[in-house]
């Protein structure tokens, strides 16, 4: 994991940018998860007392939301509806298929940090049911063969 | 200049529509063909994504489902001047899944290129806002009260009531917010409005703000939803620059600033009062009502919540009148919802229809049964809330209050369709699953009653001691249903206790008497 103090003033240039924006401790928690990945522990002593706000309250924000890590994320994120359309059309087969192939379960990181696996409730791609996201990328009826095929298109790619 | 257009919708993406773009450009590059390529909404048809439409002096030709290896051969058919190809539809508002449509909300989608404001002018655009701003705000309110609209988000409360509230609070600052955070499986209408005619969204906050004397709105986005947020952020930047957000909009001295802002990945975050505490920058913890928003909103002020499609009917509702908008639908079912049609059925797609048309009619008329061909057994209406509906159901007039007779809701209009292979005990264990995932844990019932709930239908399941465990979750459905703070914890039941009467075998228990 990398050093806090590499990343202290990317976070407190966020803190700066955002400081007279009414409501500002997500769009500074989206700002920091944007640049580096994910929000570091140690970056909440900082938030907090930027917001004058108690270390508590800006953990219990972080933490009450899906969307926010604390650790650093695979180099691609692969998230997978589990809501009911998804499951209408055998989402669920294309869950375990996804779990055993990259050899880990939902909020885990493959040991080569390639991937990691996500749970997401909906991505309002429900007419084309079961539907991943890789990264921002959006992908309908979603077989284990396609699975397989995205997977390793983004192996492919090296960038 | 022949113009072409290929849907720039997450669904149609998702099915290649990017690809498809991409190789007609180069194929146009390489062969000297003289197009344009518009990246258009959906037309809704999700079966026939990615859809690919030409522009022709007869009026426009459709193609699809159309994947990249299709484009040499329809070049080659001379599909940029409508001819005959095997994926060839003809003029889709021609369509029979188009044409039956009442589509006052979704009048532009899939039509428009959704981020150019002159083709949103072109297309009736801001007619309603010219008129909104002619008139008084009491006037405007009163348009909106009677058009009978009602929230589009779920509830279904009275649109023009709310405004009145707001309108009569007397404060230096108002605010408008749109409720963005449509986590309802099997919707996806906010998406497509977002995504192919967001000025209508950014046209109906801004009468929102004539309306009430708000200056300042938000709209409250889902993370899973970036398509949306660029298509939202590209029309708003447009709006501003041609003076119809902002100080002195069209010259009327009225003030209307906007904003996107995203939300986490939190279901209860949909929920009005959580909404208005995360946009504070706080837990989505649910907040005791009253104080309703209408008073005490977004930082203390009088709020306006409303949902994406209460909201882009606005437009129309000014534009026409409240009386044309009331013509449609039944009952105190006033106007269109749009029915957004998935899971295992056939035609999935968007239907934006009046109120009153029966389940029946949209399931096998407008969807053509279920997409395995196997029999329907169960359908889910209004998102992982709502109640489970058996085929003895499919004939309940789409209405809300015809729904809530029968122990449904209509909700958000998301309709997801399973099979017969469905196991119900299993879907019911899910909606209590769902309930601990994204509880926001500030009311027992809902915190700990789901997690008991889970634990409840195993045990059915398991067989351990069947009739006791039976009344023991009946009984927890009581207590979450009377007595949590939000429709989360309070509606939870709804898809549980529907699984349990109409669908008892599956957990091991008699049948149900037909």
């Amino acid at each position: 994991m990398q050093d806090y103090q590499s990343q202290k003033p990317i976070v407190l240039d966020i803190l700066a940018s955002h400081r007279t924006m009414p409501g500002n401790l997500l769009p500074i928690l989206h700002g920091i998860q944007d640049t580096l990945g994910y929000i570091p522990p140690a970056a909440v002593e900082d938030i907090a007392k930027d917001l004058s706000l108690s270390k508590a309250e800006v953990h219990g924000v972080i933490s009450f939301y899906h969307y926010f890590r604390t650790t650093p994320p695979g180099k691609h994120t692969i998230r997978i509806c589990r809501a009911e359309s998804c499951q209408a059309m055998n989402s669920k087969a294309l869950e375990q298929h996804a779990k055993q192939t990259l050899g880990i379960d939902f909020h885990q990181t493959t040991t080569d940090e390639q991937f990691s696996l996500e749970a997401v409730y909906c991505l309002g791609n429900c007419g084309c049911s079961p539907s991943i996201t890789i990264d921002d990328q959006v992908h309908g009826r979603v077989t284990p063969e396609k699975f397989d095929r995205l997977v390793a298109s983004c192996k492919g790619n090296k960038s | 200049m022949t113009r072409v257009f290929v849907s720039r919708d997450s669904t149609a993406l998702s099915l290649g529509a990017e690809q498809v773009a991409q190789s007609l450009q180069q194929l146009a590059d390489t062969k000297g063909l003289d197009i344009e390529i518009v990246r258009n909404g959906s037309r809704g048809m999700f079966w026939l994504e990615p859809l690919v439409e030409v522009e022709t002096s007869t009026g426009r030709v459709a193609y699809g489902p159309v994947q990249p290896e299709d484009l040499a051969t329809l070049v080659e058919a001379g599909f940029l001047d409508g001819k005959q190809h095997v994926l060839s539809l003809g003029n889709i508002e021609e369509h029979p899944f188009f044409k039956y449509q009442n589509r006052l909300t979704f009048a532009r989608v899939g039509l428009t290129d959704p981020v150019n404001l002159e083709d949103y002018l072109a297309h009736d655009g801001y007619r309603g806002l010219k008129n909104a701003l002619a008139l008084q705000p009491v006037d405007i309110v009163k348009h909106v009260t009677d058009s009978g609209l009602r929230g589009r988000g779920g509830a279904a409360f009275p649109t023009g009531i709310k405004w009145n509230t707001v309108m009569n609070a007397p404060a230096e600052q108002k605010y408008i917010v749109c409720n963005a955070d449509e986590g309802d499986s099997g919707t996806f209408s906010d998406r497509m409005i977002m995504e192919g005619d967001p000025f209508v969204l950014i046209e109906g906050m801004t009468i929102a703000g004539l309306a009430v004397g708000a200056t300042q709105g938000y709209i409250y986005l889902r993370i899973e939803y970036p398509h949306a947020k660029i298509a939202l952020n590209q029309a708003i930047e447009a709006a501003y620059q041609h003076g119809y957000l902002g100080e002195n909009i069209q010259g009327s001295g009225k003030t209307f600033h906007l904003e996107v802002r995203s939300g986490a990945g939190a279901y209860i975050c949909g929920e009005e009062t959580s909404l208005l505490e995360s946009l504070e920058g706080k837990r989505g913890l649910v907040r005791f009502k009253p104080p309703l928003p209408a008073i005490v909103g977004l930082f203390g002020k009088p709020t306006i919540v409303n949902n994406v499609i209460s909201l882009a009917s606005i437009p129309v509702i000014l534009d026409k009148g409240g009386e044309y908008y009331r013509d449609y639908g039944m009952g105190r079912s006033r106007g269109t919802l749009p029915l957004q049609l998935a899971g295992n059925i056939k035609h999935s797609g968007l239907f934006e229809a009046a109120f009153g048309m029966t389940l029946r009619e949209i399931l096998y008329d407008y969807g053509g049964g279920s997409a395995s061909g196997r029999p329907i057994r169960a359908v889910q209406v209004g998102g992982p809330l709502g109640a489970y509906l058996h085929e003895g159901q499919f004939d309940t007039p789409l209405d809300y209050e015809a729904f809530a007779a029968i122990a449904c809701v209509l909700g958000h209009g998301g309709i997801v369709v399973h099979d017969d292979t469905v196991n119900m005990s299993e879907m019911a264990r899910y909606a209590m699953e769902f309930c601990v995932e994204e509880s926001c844990g500030k009311c027992t019932p809902c915190r700990i009653g789901s997690t008991r709930g889970v634990e409840v239908i195993d045990r059915i399941v398991g067989n351990e001691q069947k009739q006791k465990n039976t009344e023991l979750l009946r009984d927890l459905c009581d207590t979450m249903l009377c007595g949590s703070l939000c429709a989360m914890g309070g509606m939870t039941p709804y898809p549980v206790l529907s699984a349990l009467n109409h669908f008892p075998e599956d957990f091991g228990l008699p049948t149900a008497k037909a």
